[in-house]
């Protein structure tokens, strides 16, 4: 018996969350809502993007955490799922397991866009201070605040920048929510009062 | 709108891998990914790029402007227009200020674009450097390592000879500090509306199966020397319909005895200017 359910409205759907995912990987740090899908152990978003993004010509990558979602991703997407992280164009985690950014797929020095993309599933997400992102597609500086994810993801994150212009491009999944950190975007921390350290 | 196809033209599965597509290329500014550009039904070198973008971004809400050399009323403008309402059936409009999906040919419109408006570039040769370097495989190991020197010495050969950098259009940028890209045929005129632009920037070659862009609020420069600085075209006289001073020219031969005017190259603009004195007459 199959679990979950795809887009109600496969075309239309597809476009308003495509639209949204253009829109918060070229204004990192907005959030957006995408549509609702019912799929075993992955959240509405991440479903959504998978649904949006995966085929058989974009492989992906289940952490563990979401193995009941294999089914249902092959079934409503058709998608191939491999187990070799360098495989996938799109690999699905967990802040709490996620996979370091250089264990995946960075793209060639000619080709940096052959690169994999990493959906993150994160416990909230808001523009409330806690990262100040700059870069391309932000007047200034956005803030973006991620709750439930690791310290070392900053780390993580400037040696992904440093490889520009290979690197892993971000989407930061919260429910039905979705933010977007492409490669070219800078993170500082926003230490707010003393309390609130961030230095690892 | 008409039944049969799907909407918008494109199959599922082709709209996926131009998205695919259109997301690394917001992700690395002004970097061009190659994507398995489709046959269309109107021969490569007629906007099939720009198409195949518009395609894989449009929904049903959009509406869609197309402009040819700055004109809405132009066979290509008009033609692509009618093809996105016959197989979208997409609200179309000539007012660049209630657009939210802009297709262009060579312009980018006077009016100031806005945040949430998208731009869609048909592009003709998206390699910068394929005039001075023919082999792809040698300009792709140039981009990696931003190696430039060329396009600077192309330019530099320009002022030496003529005292003036004489590239008129398709004027090579540096985007986000890092890619040269080329902003297709539009005008030097139109460079400095690149840089900082509340609008996303989508550019899509159909022949050559190119896809690149730049996001909003993005830097844009185009080349120059520190005592040859990059400047724009300008007019001894002012649009001979609607008297603007600031907008780029067309020059329209009027007889066989060397008559001509000087008129707003942007349809949209010139006739908004146009009502605007009528209203205020």
């Amino acid at each position: 018996m199959l679990e979950g359910s795809g887009f109600e409205d496969p075309v239309h759907d597809a476009q308003r969350s495509f639209r949204a995912l253009l829109n918060v990987l070229s204004e990192p740090g907005t959030i957006a809502t995408l549509p609702q899908i019912d799929a075993p152990s992955l959240p509405a978003a991440a479903a959504a993007i998978a649904l949006t993004l995966t085929d058989r010509d974009a492989p992906a990558w289940l952490d563990p955490s979401f193995a009941a979602a294999a089914q249902w991703l092959r079934f409503f997407a058709g998608a191939p799922i491999v187990t070799d992280l360098r495989e996938a164009s799109f690999v699905f985690a967990p802040a709490a397991s996620r996979p370091q950014l250089a264990a995946l797929a960075q793209g060639d020095p000619a080709y940096p866009d052959r690169s994999a993309t990493l959906v993150l599933t994160v416990a909230a997400l808001s523009n409330d201070p806690g990262w100040r992102l700059s870069g391309p597609g932000i007047n200034g500086t956005r803030d973006l605040s991620v709750k439930g994810i690791d310290l070392d993801f900053l780390a993580d994150w400037h040696d992904n920048r440093a490889r520009f212009p290979r690197g892993v491009d971000v989407l930061l999944v919260a429910g039905d929510r979705v933010a977007g950190l492409p490669r070219t975007v800078q993170i500082e921390p926003v230490h707010i009062g003393e309390s609130a350290c961030m230095s690892r | 709108m008409s039944s049969g196809y799907n909407f918008a033209y494109l199959d599922e599965p082709t709209k996926r891998m131009l998205r695919r597509s259109l997301l690394k290329a917001v992700a690395i500014p002004g970097y061009q990914v190659p994507f398995a550009s489709r046959e269309m039904p109107l021969p490569f070198g007629w906007g099939t790029g720009g198409i195949q973008v518009t395609a894989a971004i449009l929904g049903r809400d959009d509406r869609l402007k197309v402009i040819d050399q700055g004109a809405d009323d132009t066979t290509n403008a008009v033609s692509i227009r009618d093809f996105f309402a016959k197989t979208a059936g997409v609200a179309t409009t000539l007012s660049t200020r209630d657009a939210t999906v802009i297709q262009t040919r060579h312009r980018i419109p006077e009016t100031p674009l806005q945040h949430g408006q998208i731009m869609v570039f048909q592009v003709p040769i998206p390699e910068p450097l394929r005039w001075l370097e023919p082999r792809e495989t040698e300009t792709r190991r140039m981009h990696a390592f931003a190696d430039y020197g060329a396009m600077h010495l192309k330019l530099y050969e320009d002022v030496a000879r003529y005292g003036r950098i004489t590239t008129a259009y398709d004027y090579p940028v540096l985007v986000a500090g890092r890619y040269l890209m080329r902003p297709s045929p539009i005008p030097r005129f139109d460079n400095p509306k690149l840089d900082a632009s509340p609008a996303l920037m989508l550019f899509g070659a159909g022949r050559e199966k190119r896809i690149y862009a730049v996001p909003p609020y993005t830097s844009v420069k185009s080349l120059d020397f520190e005592d040859h600085p990059f400047t724009i075209e300008s007019w001894d006289r002012p649009c001979a319909r609607c008297g603007a001073a600031d907008s780029y020219l067309d020059e329209i031969i009027t007889d066989d005895r060397g008559g001509r005017r000087f008129v707003c190259s942007d349809t949209d603009h010139c006739n908004q200017r146009l009502d605007a004195k009528e209203k205020a007459a």
